[in-house]
């Protein structure tokens, strides 16, 4: 299947380490999370990355792409998610943006397994994934016009 | 587009449920469907093979737990068997080992329900 990317690509030179920056623009149907794991997957690759990270990336972003298909589009299959990947030798960072319904994160509690249980609901799994598996996940919104997550984990190879 | 299927095994009244390849909020439907369908034919008790599947997201897991209910309110169980370290660690971050029972091997959860 063809997808609609834009592929953008820059190198911005900092003041002690080199910061590669990579986007694409992804529209808003779970077809297309696989294509967001890959482009994570290599990235993450080519970062230099451990294996073990780079799993726990893709799936929290997929988590965060899924939440914003599923909540801020509530699955209309034609809004716009664009996914920036920055990374130096310290951290690796993906933005994700979308221009749909705002959510207050900090309204969603940690999920109580036995209580899914006994109600048969799932909702929240995603976001605690997210916390657990990213070392910082921040959420901002201008509603009615963006919200934004950055998910980043710090590299801890100091070569 | 990322490709999962589902394969099912009776094995006398126990249903095999083989996975395969990638299970997210795109392919969660399919295996919905065949617990659907198991559940249509008042099968309830379920052992899901995890050998051949490659990657599971909040979806994947959300489906065990819109069944696990019914099952159990109808005499059987869902048992897993068989994942990967990294599958299984996504389960184990979920809290899912207090509510699954999870084998390394197909025969040992057969066998329990044999019991």
């Amino acid at each position: 299947m063809k997808l609609s990317i834009n592929l953008k690509s820059n190198l911005k030179l900092g003041s002690n380490s080199k910061h590669i920056i990579k986007k694409i623009v992804i529209k808003s149907k779970t077809e297309n999370l696989s294509e967001i794991r890959n482009f994570i997957s290599e990235n993450a690759i080519e970062a230099g990355l451990k294996q073990v990270e780079i799993d726990d990336m893709i799936l929290a972003v997929d988590e965060a792409c899924t939440n914003i298909i599923k909540h801020a589009y509530k699955s209309y299959p034609e809004g716009e998610i664009l996914i920036e990947v920055d990374y130096n030798n310290k951290k690796f960072t993906i933005k994700l943006i979308d221009y749909g319904t705002s959510f207050d994160p900090e309204s969603i509690p940690d999920p109580d397994l036995q209580k899914y249980y006994r109600q048969r609901r799932v909702g929240g799994l995603g976001l605690y994934l997210m916390r657990t598996l990213m070392d910082d996940v921040q959420y901002i919104s201008v509603p009615g016009k963006y919200n934004q997550v950055l998910l980043s984990k710090n590299l801890n190879n100091s070569n | 587009m990322a490709e999962f299927n589902t394969s099912v095994n009776d094995k006398g009244e126990i249903s095999v449920v083989s996975l395969k390849g990638f299970l997210d909020a795109h392919t969660a439907n399919v295996l919905e469907n065949t617990f659907s369908n198991l559940l249509e034919e008042n099968k309830y008790k379920i052992v899901v093979n995890f050998e051949d599947l490659s990657y599971i997201s909040s979806a994947g897991l959300g489906v065990f737990m819109a069944f696990i209910e019914k099952v159990r309110e109808n005499g059987g169980d869902i048992k897993l068997t068989s994942m990967s370290d990294k599958v299984f660690n996504i389960f184990d971050l979920l809290g899912f080992p207090l509510l699954y029972e999870i084998f390394k091997s197909e025969d040992e959860a057969i066998n329990k329900f044999k019991e």
